[in-house]
């Protein structure tokens, strides 16, 4: 292949590639992006069935239930609706009732089924997720440590 | 006193970088006699920042309550080895470091190269500046490590548990020289665009500079994985967290780089291709710490929400990266194509390896920017995680790591041998272990499935560029080649077994119970209170059994009052076919704990691969180097290896 020929093949397969890319993360993306929902949004019927999608809120204060078979129980909320969600798993060690949570999981008729609970890592910590929910939480809670 | 010094330090090696970039500049419009100057320069600066650095660690170690930074991420009740690595366990800290080993790394630079025309020399170490200077901008104005707090507090906030861990000694420094030791690959890109020099002395130049950071990341992403495996108590070894992604782009790139430098330095080849990808790796690098630091991720690695800083380095990014293409538009056309190559060539397989790392790159980094670029949109939020990058770059890599068999077999320029005959071996292999799986295990899943038929083809295919030499007068670099290859088919096959194999058992046990995992009988003994230097934690005691005698696992969960938080310990017993993993969580109202169990066959395989892959990088390193020292003895070495 003489040196021109070669370069103008090379440049091809890199726009190939490139365009590769995006149309396979477009592809991707377009069934597989879990959005992100609050209850509100829920029980006003945004979320679709079991579609994976994210649930965040504050754990509903008494609303925690241990299963026998290991799997728990217990109301998100954002103040203006409350999702219940199960969960079958070990609960992230900063979970706490009347504390900020993010759900991964997708809705089963009225509940929402829990894969991951994700973990706040750090007590100074709030998922951005949560927004302005973490913000008022913030000036309630955390500084009374 | 120590604070001040250390800032001093800071601000003197930015006035440093300051110069070293105006010396760069009449140094290439006016002749070479600022060349020694600059680096002098490079090397003071590069002590200055080390400098600095060390005083921030000795204002850990001695838990200096009067510095804002200690107080907020500090405790004077931990072990000294949290105390010290918590300097960088955040993220004034950690951005320093960052700093440091940038101009580390050009002092380094300024210092052992001399085999490469002085222009592009120069031009690299003032973009080498260039690069500091920025990020000395970040920290003296957005960020300043040493800020005093007045009055002094009497104690410290303390460290984030998850972080008070061995793995926080180890794990940022390593991905942080592997990071910003792609700046040197992106600043000789930058000097050879520059001057137009872009030729096989460049890339024998770079490549020590790519193979080292590449080694780096690979160890460090490996080390990252073991780490998030024992310490979150998941059981998993990757969660395609966008800071995770943030660590796998800038390998993705180095990995494709450390390629297609080899066809620039073997055959003068690749030429744009080659200083395209050196741009990227380090532009990945910045991508990665900018999603890291800015905060606008939720991650364990995300230490403040603050959208200066955000701003900031996105300015930063905007500046390098713009600069660096638009250098890129301007130069690359002119470059001339080195020596061609035919259809069927070692060329063109490394092409199509590069090509295959750009889409899978491509897709993790649109992936991991999707939500973002939604959020700014919409205002929805979204995320993005295993199910999408599984789905889309699982089936790209399983195909890279077939090629991955066949491409070294290729020899340069021209392949009229018939090098396919010599893949029956382990293509038969592959199918043998394809069919065994469908016996086996008929239920598990696709990609599992094909990862281990390639693992158990490519642990064949990538040990067949030795059969047929003398060991011992093969090149050190093809021996670290073939390991870097045996490792991924020994990862591949780990991932594989993990995925397919893996039995999980979650339940409510009372003491004195059995439960049942894998092969294993697990009984639960009961509880045990304990205490450390700054925590308190409740020790379960397990019991396993499996034909042959028992063995004890002690999971705990941790409470910590500085910060209060809970952290949980996992259990984990390694055998030669897989581990025990196992957690204890919270009691009930019953007297019953909760207890999570897992038998992970041959998950191990998955960091012993990766550090293998580290291995052969070494491997190759040292050859390459070794290599060097020998040809400057011989006068005659061009013509040997022209």
């Amino acid at each position: 292949m003489k040196p021109k020929n070669q370069r103008l093949v090379l440049v091809i397969a890199a726009l190939v590639a490139v365009i590769a890319a995006v149309l396979l993360a477009m592809w991707g993306l377009r069934d597989r992006a879990a959005y992100f929902y609050t209850p509100a949004e829920i029980a006003a019927g945004k979320a679709q069935q079991f579609k994976p999608m994210r649930l965040g809120g504050m754990v509903a204060k008494g609303s925690l239930r241990h299963d026998i078979d290991g799997a728990f129980t217990f109301n998100v909320t954002d103040g203006k609706a409350s999702t219940r969600v199960r969960f079958r798993g070990i609960l992230p060690n900063l979970f706490r009732e009347g504390s900020g949570v993010v759900a991964e999981g997708k809705m089963v008729g009225d509940d929402f089924i829990a894969d991951n609970i994700l973990a706040k890592h750090d007590e100074r910590y709030m998922p951005p997720e949560l927004g302005n929910l973490a913000a008022e939480h913030k000036a309630g809670k955390t500084l009374k440590r | 006193m120590i604070a001040e010094t250390g800032l001093a330090a800071l601000w003197l090696a930015a006035g440093l970088a300051a110069l070293q970039f105006v010396l760069m500049v009449s140094a290439l419009r006016s002749g070479l006699a600022a060349g020694r100057a600059m680096r002098a320069i490079a090397i003071v600066q590069g002590t200055l920042t080390l400098i600095s650095f060390a005083m921030l660690l000795w204002v850990f170690a001695r838990t200096d309550l009067s510095v804002a930074l200690v107080f907020e991420n500090s405790h004077s009740a931990k072990p000294l080895v949290y105390k010290i690595a918590g300097a960088w366990g955040n993220h004034e800290g950690s951005m320093l470091l960052w700093v440091t080993v940038l101009a580390a790394a050009g002092a380094i630079f300024a210092l052992l190269s001399r085999r490469m025309g002085e222009r592009t020399m120069l031009a690299a170490l003032g973009a080498q500046a260039a690069l500091a200077l920025g990020f000395y901008a970040f920290l003296l104005i957005a960020s300043n490590p040493f800020a005093r707090l007045s009055p002094p507090a009497f104690e410290g906030r303390g460290l984030n548990p998850l972080l008070q861990d061995p793995g926080l000694a180890f794990h940022p420094p390593t991905l942080y020289l592997g990071y910003v030791g792609l700046s040197v690959a992106f600043s000789l890109a930058f000097g050879a665009l520059l001057t137009g020099e872009v030729d096989a002395r460049l890339a024998r130049a770079m490549r020590p500079w790519v193979l080292g950071a590449w080694i780096l990341l690979t160890l460090g992403i490996t080390a990252g994985s073991y780490w998030a495996y024992y310490e979150l108590g998941w059981g998993g070894w990757w969660f395609w967290d966008p800071v995770e992604n943030a660590s796998l782009m800038p390998w993705l790139a180095a990995t494709a780089l450390l390629h297609s430098i080899n066809v620039l330095a073997a055959r003068g080849a690749l030429k744009a291709w080659t200083m395209m990808l050196a741009v990227i790796a380090f532009s990945m690098s910045m991508v990665g710490t900018f999603l890291v630091r800015s905060g606008v991720l939720t991650s364990v690695h995300a230490f403040a929400i603050d959208p200066e800083r955000g701003t900031f380095l996105l300015g930063l990014l905007g500046i390098y990266v713009g600069a660096a293409f638009i250098l890129f538009a301007v130069r690359g056309a002119s470059l001339k194509e080195g020596a061609p190559f035919e259809l069927v060539s070692r060329e063109t397989g490394l092409v199509i390896n590069n090509l295959l790392l750009s889409v899978i790159l491509g897709i993790v980094f649109l992936g991991t920017l999707y939500p973002l670029f939604v959020e700014a949109v919409s205002g929805e939020k979204l995320s993005v995680g295993a199910p999408y990058f599984n789905a889309v770059a699982g089936p790209l890599a399983l195909l890279l790591a077939v090629l991955v068999g066949v491409g070294p077999l290729l020899s340069w320029r021209r392949e009229r041998r018939p090098v396919f005959k010599q893949l029956a071996v382990p293509a038969l292999l592959g199918v043998a272990a394809l069919l065994v799986t469908f016996i086996v295990a008929p239920a598990i899943g696709i990609l599992p499935r094909l990862g281990l038929t390639v693992g158990a083809y490519l642990a064949a295919a990538s040990i067949l560029p030795l059969v047929g030499r003398n060991p011992l007068r093969t090149p050190l670099a093809t021996w670290g080649m073939v390991v870097a290859h045996f490792g991924i088919a020994v990862a591949l096959a780990g991932m594989a077994a993990n995925a397919a194999f893996t039995s999980e058992r979650l339940a409510v046990a009372k003491p004195g119970e059995t439960l049942s995992v894998g092969p294993w009988l697990v009984q639960f003994e009961g509880v045990t209170p304990m205490a450390g230097k700054n925590w308190t934690a409740i020790e379960g005691k397990l019991t396993a059994t499996r034909g042959s005698g028992p063995v004890t696992l002690k999971p705990q969960t941790r409470y910590f009052l500085d910060p209060p938080t809970e952290t949980n310990e996992a259990a984990i017993d390694t055998f030669w076919n897989g581990q025990l993993y196992t957690v204890i969580g919270k009691p009930d109202e019953a007297g019953g704990w909760q207890v999570r169990l897992w038998w992970k066959p041959f998950v191990t395989l998955i960091w012993l691969g990766g550090v293998l892959i580290g291995l052969g990088g070494a491997l190759a390193l040292v050859g390459r180097l070794w290599r060097v020292r020998r040809r400057r003895r011989e006068p005659d070495w061009r013509e040997r290896y022209a």
